[in-house]
């Protein structure tokens, strides 16, 4: 585009949802009095006014193609009156106010693909990022991984009946964008970062790169006579922290990038505060394009968890009430030195006391 | 028919088996049968690269510099590092788009948007990437700047990459939620909007985001991931309909509510008497929100709403997951110098942030390595025992300005004893 036909932007930022929001929300906007979960997949809400709203919730494959996004709208228009919304994870949501809208949408989502589910105590659909499809530090894929897991978990998003939700979160790598989850799948390295000593010098700000480092690993360096950078290798833990500043430091490896599983994170103050994810396995093989061992884990850990928990219980209340140990050994994964954290604030997770159970 | 170069993808096959809806699908039929010869391309090569990915186990994606005339933000450039082998997709820049807060769209909306897309793009849309933003996935430099001034045009701005204030969240809501305490999408816009120079033109020493929960179930992650997490909640009593309590009983027994709400409060502030009466004891109620989602019916929030503010929330990168910590237990946001009061102080702390981060630090990050306290002073905000889960374990602090700091915290009791 020619610089005589640039326009400054508009810098109108995020603009006012009221707009798209349906009539009878707009209308009972804070006036809400309960709702209930008439059926998996369908959420009914009643106003102190006595409107009712029904909800239908349907997962998809997050990543839209327009075909896709126009049969979604266009049962939008038919059972809708033409408001949607989506969910934090990416689930897409209906609102009627017409009961009998309720079964015929569902049909005609169900009808052209669509998993209708997600609400209440269901896995509900995995949150994840980018991955090779199209981020530029990525160990493994992450649509590819939770297309492959919710064909495994879908009758557990289409019935609803586990102890509590359960949240799954997936990342190809270890700054961890897929969140905090039940249960999160993780890139895992396990070698220091291979560097190309030639690339360094014209491509990284070495000083900024020696500070990204959380253990202090890196320093420059003349290596064959350029000015690069050298890796501690007995310090370093693999995080791949100077990747994203210094791509010559690659730390994607097709065998020994593996995957690691986290269980307990929990964004909700319900009962307990909020937790973040322990560590339970490692060493799980990358191993696209359908990544079975790693599913393997997280069904038997769902297994456990929807015969062992109380209702009520998320995955970190459960393990809190029969502990670490029942754990591993209701699950059959094993415990290793990894398990014990050497981290800041490590001798927090230490058991100072006789409080065990046998 | 379709022009694109049809690669061969034997692993992706594999992702179209199966019940869940397939992404891969979606791409072969913008492949195949999109009307757009560049669409039809673009998305051919971008299937051959991702089947390259699979087979070798490694992502070819590079960033760049790329942005729209005026903005410094809101890109994220790609560029193949194996373009030669797939040119059609060589570039597959995303375009972050801010959404309403709750997500909320029409249909015609959500076409127009389509019809935008398949002028200037691939026709890959996700809603929304992990910060939020509606992601516009895959187009190139030339096309870029198209395809924003026509959503501009009606009403769409660019959201936050880089280091700079980033788009925000906020759950469903007051829109449909009894749970609801707080206007979600009054505080959310409040917030950003205050900060669209901060969005566009990252200058921040990291990012910086604001996500906004109605009720402590916090639905967003906001105490998990924002740096400004705020947290509907109310300070009067629970509002407890007692024959809803009986219906609630009659349909799932006594034994239910003892077992599953009765001895599940964190606080053991709750009693059934003998003829069924549910008894709250609401000085220690710590807002959890477990009754409430056990017997919606039966219990509510109460009615003197406001919210609570954490600070310093994110993941992994550095120094390990922090959660926000409590900064404001309380705050009304009723009236508009409220709302004022809740974005000045947003703004005192970006600007702390933005004096005292180091480069590539968030603010939990920043107030780990400098102490609440100094934070605190930084921003003004008094100390308040909320704030922490208990108080200072080890005696190896200086002390000596003791009586100064219990003078201030006996003055300030009688403030507020007095107003």
């Amino acid at each position: 585009m020619a610089l005589e036909d640039m326009r400054s932007p508009i810098e109108s930022g995020c603009p006012d949802g009221f707009q798209y929001m349906h009539p009878t929300m707009r209308k009972n906007f804070g006036q809400w009095k309960y709702h209930e979960h008439p059926r998996p997949g369908v959420l009914l809400h009643v106003a102190h006014s006595g409107d009712q709203i029904w909800t239908v919730k349907a997962g998809t494959q997050r990543i839209l193609d327009v075909y896709s996004l126009r049969k979604l709208t266009e049962i939008g228009d038919k059972f809708a009156d033409g408001y949607i919304r989506f969910t934090l994870r990416s689930n897409i949501e209906y609102m009627v106010t017409d009961e009998a809208k309720v079964e015929p949408m569902i049909k005609a989502l169900e009808d052209a693909g669509f998993i209708v589910g997600g609400t209440a105590n269901s896995v509900a659909m995995m949150s994840h990022t980018q991955g090779w499809l199209h981020c530029d530090i990525p160990g493994t894929d992450a649509s590819g991984v939770v297309k492959a897991m919710m064909d495994e978990l879908i009758d557990e998003f289409k019935q609803c009946n586990m102890p509590n939700r359960v949240h799954i979160t997936t990342s190809c790598c270890q700054i961890n964008c897929g969140g905090q989850g039940d249960i999160a799948i993780n890139v895992q390295h396990t070698k220091p970062p291979k560097i190309n000593h030639d690339l360094v010098a014209n491509v990284c700000e070495r000083p900024t790169v020696v500070a990204r480092c959380p253990v202090a690993a890196i320093r420059p360096a003349m290596v064959n006579g350029k000015p690069s950078l050298e890796v501690d290798e007995k310090k370093c833990i693999c995080c791949g922290a100077c990747f994203p500043p210094c791509p010559p430091m690659q730390i994607n490896d097709p065998e020994n990038s593996k995957l690691a599983i986290w269980v307990g994170g929990n964004h909700s103050n319900a009962r307990s505060k909020p937790t973040f994810q322990k560590l339970v396995a490692a060493g799980v093989p990358n191993n696209p394009p359908r990544w079975p061992e790693a599913t393997a884990i997280v069904k038997r850990i769902l297994k456990e968890y929807k015969e062992g928990a109380k209702d009520w219980e998320r995955i970190n209340d459960w393990i809190d009430r029969i502990g670490w140990p029942r754990f591993f050994e209701v699950t059959g994964l094993p415990f290793t030195k990894y398990h014990i954290d050497n981290w800041r604030g490590a001798r927090n997770s230490l058991n100072a006391s006789t409080h065990i159970r046998f | 028919m379709s022009k694109a170069t049809i690669h061969d993808t034997p692993m992706l096959d594999e992702l179209e088996k199966g019940p869940w809806p397939s992404f891969i699908s979606g791409f072969k039929r913008l492949r195949d049968e999109h009307p757009s010869e560049h669409i039809n391309k673009a998305v051919g090569d971008l299937l051959g690269q991702l089947e390259h990915s699979y087979e070798t186990r490694k992502g070819y994606w590079k960033g760049g510099t790329v942005s729209v005339f005026g903005y410094g933000g809101g890109i994220i450039p790609r560029f193949s590092e194996v373009g030669n082998a797939f040119p059609e997709s060589k570039e597959f820049h995303t375009l972050r788009v801010q959404p309403t807060p709750g997500n909320y769209y029409t249909t015609d909306m959500m076409n127009q948007l389509a019809d935008s897309w398949e002028k200037y793009g691939s026709g890959l849309i996700t809603f929304h990437g992990q910060t939020g933003n509606i992601m516009f996935i895959g187009t190139d430099t030339d096309r870029i700047q198209h395809f924003f001034d026509e959503i501009n045009d009606y009403g769409w701005d660019l959201g936050g990459a880089g280091p700079c204030v980033r788009t925000a969240m906020s759950c469903v809501g007051a829109a449909r939620c009894e749970q609801s305490c707080a206007n979600e999408h009054a505080i959310h816009r409040h917030l950003v909007n205050e900060f669209v120079d901060d969005v566009h033109r990252p200058a921040l020493p990291y990012k910086f985001k604001f996500k906004v929960s109605g009720c402590p179930n916090d639905c967003q992650n906001a105490i998990e991931r924002a740096d400004f997490a705020v947290i509907g909640t109310w300070r009067d009593d629970m509002k407890v309909d007692q024959a809803e309590v009986k219906n609630f009983i009659e349909a799932k027994g006594r034994q239910y509510i003892i077992d599953n709400v009765i001895t599940r409060c964190p606080t053991n502030c709750m009693t059934l008497s003998d003829s069924d009466e549910l008894t709250v004891d609401n000085s220690n109620c710590v807002r959890c929100m477990h009754c409430l989602n056990v017997m919606t019916k039966a219990l509510s929030p109460g009615d003197d709403k406001g919210v609570s503010i954490l600070i310093g929330g994110k993941r992994t990168l550095k120094i390990g997951d922090l959660m926000g910590t409590v900064v404001v237990p309380f705050k009304k946001l009723d009236t508009a110098e409220d709302y004022e009061e809740l974005v000045e102080m947003a703004g005192d702390i970006i600007d702390f942030f933005a004096e005292n981060a180091l480069e590539h630090e968030r603010t939990g990050e920043m107030i780990e390595r400098i102490g609440l306290v100094n934070f605190l002073e930084g921003i003004d905000i008094d100390v308040n025992p909320h704030m922490v889960s208990n108080p200072r374990q080890c005696s190896y602090v200086r002390m000596d300005g003791w009586d100064e700091e219990a003078e201030k915290w006996f003055e300030r009791k009688a403030e507020e004893a007095s107003a």
